[in-house]
């Protein structure tokens, strides 16, 4: 595997010995000097072309601790600024000879494009609607280490699907280890077709809440059609926020999961992000040795 | 100058049944048709055997970016690509800049075309707005005194219901017909690619089916009421198709076009994340495709246009919402329609009468062989194999989802007021 740009084109043995390679990196984080020499003198370019913390600084951590050189790039300091284009700043980096681009970018496809132009490993961060194959690892990650499977598992993903990349790429991930999806969210968030993806619709919380055991809530993206998709924040609470209520549907050692950024009290309700339910800041923890592993896979010689 | 054609089946349907015969061209014209042999002292003699020969084909939607977008064509390399693709009349697009929305542009690609041109006609569709802005009437009474054959914002479709109505209504009264590209923009704003299954799984934003039908049906019903005729552009979706076929059968005079990528591709293309398959209005599903050849074959589609639409390799080797919408067309729009005829979609002469309705539609000199008429002559390779290969193209542009592709059937020369103004070298 020389790139990974999403979760769609792997099949379940390379999604299993990307999260079994997880676990080994998973130590290394736990120790005192969280750092090994596996991937030194290589080269790694983290290109963000759309806002991101958590990723981006979780691509950096794993980068770092692997000794490898990182790179950022912000398009707000680049030439991108000054007129030019993608191909050609794409180029130009090559030029460089990195051994790793990880790119975010607000457009489908993007990191497909480069994996044309550029001879280096291209990791997708995440590209428009389309994938965001490391979030998808790292949820299965977390997923695994709290119900010790992935398989028949029921699993509700709720919110803006229409608009998540997060979505796209835990639907590929979790339909093709053999669990059980249901989206829900308001008929104006739920793509044309999707039910051709293997998962069930529905526009009721209460119906796709029951019996989870994985509550996976999605950001509300007030920046893409605000005033299209949705009324307002009190109306989108009012009938789609993830409270006490509406999570007493789920089984009772159900796993709550959002991706973040999160917005409380909409999509959320504070009580159930900081309960006991809630393994979000776990996600973010585990993202580190998740893309860790994915790195060593890519760059360290790996056969698979 | 004589010019014999001979062996060639000659497939004429406005005239009658095809037959094998030969065609003699003097001083431009057609002087003699006749089954089996001729001959004619002195005459240049194309051997036909094996070929079919046909009025010369018009592409009623072609943009040629000049004046103002050179780079991607002008006039000249566009009249040449037109030759190359077996076309000998073409109705251009009024999107240059300036917009094509006053006589001083007009004359300039009218005169372009007939001074320094191949031989191809160049008939203007002139610009309906002021600017293609969709507020006021552009001086269409002087556009038609410089040439204009229709009139339309084409890429820009009009908005406004009531200047719809006026500029409909102007326009007829100097005989004028209003060009619809059909897509309500509301819908479509953002959209990359088909709203379907596809834009799911690629994560695109769709353009809706029904963006396309709404405006359809508007235009339709709009031309019924006023009782005048309208031309549908690129017609790409089974919704579209029934709201016409709805009109038709009420008597409305519309007619209809679509484009021969939309009967060769379907959405799921799209994957590639190539910009060559942007294009607008988009590649549609599968069902849809079947519907157009359908259409096409009961003749529900009037015509086959190209919309041959030239971008800069620059322009489209961008991130994929970004690139421009659109494909050139002339060079490979036969073979791409000819693949009807060997699957056994369409009869010949089918494909020819959706390749010369146009004249007919925009009521233009052409589309038959008789003698003592204009020598527009399309010979055709039906069996020619080849690969489409964008570099040989006479466009500027090379923007095709098509490069590579293995096609059956070629344009072998095209012959455009008794001269030949393209031959292809096997």
């Amino acid at each position: 595997m020389k790139h990974l740009l999403g979760i769609e084109n792997l099949n379940r043995d390379q999604i299993m010995h990307i999260l079994e390679t997880a676990v080994s990196f998973e130590e290394i984080n736990q120790r005192q000097i969280k750092k090994v020499p596996t991937l030194k003198g290589l080269s790694v370019i983290n290109f963000f072309a759309e806002p991101s913390t958590r990723t981006r600084m979780s691509f950096e951590v794993a980068e770092k601790r692997l000794s490898a050189d990182s790179y950022n790039i912000a398009v707000s300091g680049s030439a991108i600024t000054k007129g030019e284009t993608l191909s050609d700043t794409a180029l130009n980096l090559q030029a460089m000879a990195p051994d790793c681009l990880i790119i975010r970018h607000a457009v489908s496809g993007t990191p497909h494009m480069l994996a044309q132009i550029m001879d280096c490993s291209i990791i997708n961060a995440g590209d428009g609607f389309h994938e965001h194959p490391t979030q998808a690892l790292l949820d299965a990650y977390t997923i695994q280490k709290k119900k010790g499977r992935l398989d028949g598992l029921k699993v509700a993903l709720m919110g803006d699907i229409a608009h998540s990349r997060v979505a796209r790429s835990n639907i590929h991930l979790l339909t093709k280890t053999g669990s059980h999806v249901t989206v829900a969210g308001p008929a104006t968030m739920i793509p044309k077709d999707i039910k051709k993806l293997g998962v069930e619709v529905t526009y009721d919380p209460k119906e796709a809440v029951k019996d989870a055991d994985i509550v996976m809530m999605l950001r509300i993206q007030e920046e893409r059609e605000s005033g299209l998709m949705y009324p307002d924040r009190r109306e989108y609470a009012k009938f789609f926020c993830l409270d006490e209520k509406l999570l007493s549907y789920a089984k009772p050692d159900a796993t709550v999961m959002h991706p973040g950024p999160a917005n409380r009290g909409v999509e959320i309700d504070d009580n159930i992000m900081d309960g006991d339910r809630s393994v979000i800041l776990e996600q973010v923890a585990n993202g580190v040795a998740v893309r860790m592993a994915v790195l060593y896979l890519l760059l360290g010689g790996s056969n698979s | 100058m004589k010019l014999l054609i001979k062996n060639g089946t000659i497939v004429n349907p406005k005239a009658g049944k095809s037959f094998v015969g030969s065609i003699l061209v003097e001083n431009g014209k057609i002087t003699k048709i006749a089954k089996g042999d001729l001959t004619a002292d002195g005459a240049e003699t194309v051997n036909a055997a094996g070929m079919i020969v046909t009025p010369g084909l018009i592409d009623l939607h072609v943009h040629f970016r000049d004046p103002g977008f050179e780079e991607k064509e002008d006039i000249l390399t566009g009249l040449e690509a037109a030759a190359a693709g077996g076309f000998t009349a073409v109705c251009t697009m009024p999107n240059t800049s300036p917009a094509c929305d006053n006589i001083g542009t007009i004359e300039y690609q009218t005169k372009k075309a007939a001074k320094q041109g191949n031989g191809v006609r160049l008939y203007p569709i002139a610009a309906a707005s002021k600017g293609l802005k969709g507020e006021t009437m552009a001086p269409i009474g002087e556009l038609k005194e410089g040439g204009a054959i229709a009139i339309s914002d084409d890429g820009k479709p009009i908005t406004d219901s009531s200047l719809l109505q006026r500029v409909m209504q102007y326009a007829s009264s100097f005989g004028l017909m209003y060009v619809s590209h059909s897509e309500d923009t509301y819908l479509s704003k953002g959209g990359q690619m088909n709203e379907s299954y596809f834009s799911t799984l690629y994560g695109m934003q769709g353009i809706p089916a029904v963006g396309e039908a709404l405006s359809v049906a508007r235009e339709c019903l709009m031309a019924q009421y006023l009782g005048l005729p309208v031309h549908i552009c690129h017609v790409s979706t089974k919704m579209s198709l029934d709201l016409i076929a709805y009109f038709k059968a009420q008597g409305v005079k519309v007619t209809a076009e679509t484009a021969p990528h939309y009967l060769s591709l379907t959405d799921e293309a799209v994957g590639s994340y190539d910009t060559n398959t942007k294009v607008n209005p988009p590649l549609r599903s599968e069902e849809d495709r079947q519907a157009l050849i359908a259409a096409v074959k009961s003749g529900l589609i009037d015509a086959i246009a190209t919309d041959h639409a030239p971008h800069h390799e620059r322009d489209k080797n961008v991130e994929f919402n970004t690139a421009p919408s659109g494909m050139v067309g002339l060079e490979t729009a036969v073979p791409l329609v000819y693949k009807l005829v060997h699957d056994k979609q369409i009869t010949i002469e089918r494909f020819v009468e959706l390749f010369t309705a146009g004249y007919g539609i925009f009521g233009l000199e052409g589309g038959v062989l008789t003698e003592g008429g204009r020598a527009d002559i399309t010979l055709i390779d039906p069996e020619y194999q080849w690969t489409i290969d964008k570099n040989m193209f006479r466009s500027k542009s090379r923007n095709t989802p098509f490069h590579g592709f293995h096609v059956k059937g070629a344009v072998f020369r095209t012959i455009a007021g008794g001269k030949t103004v393209f031959t292809r070298a096997y």
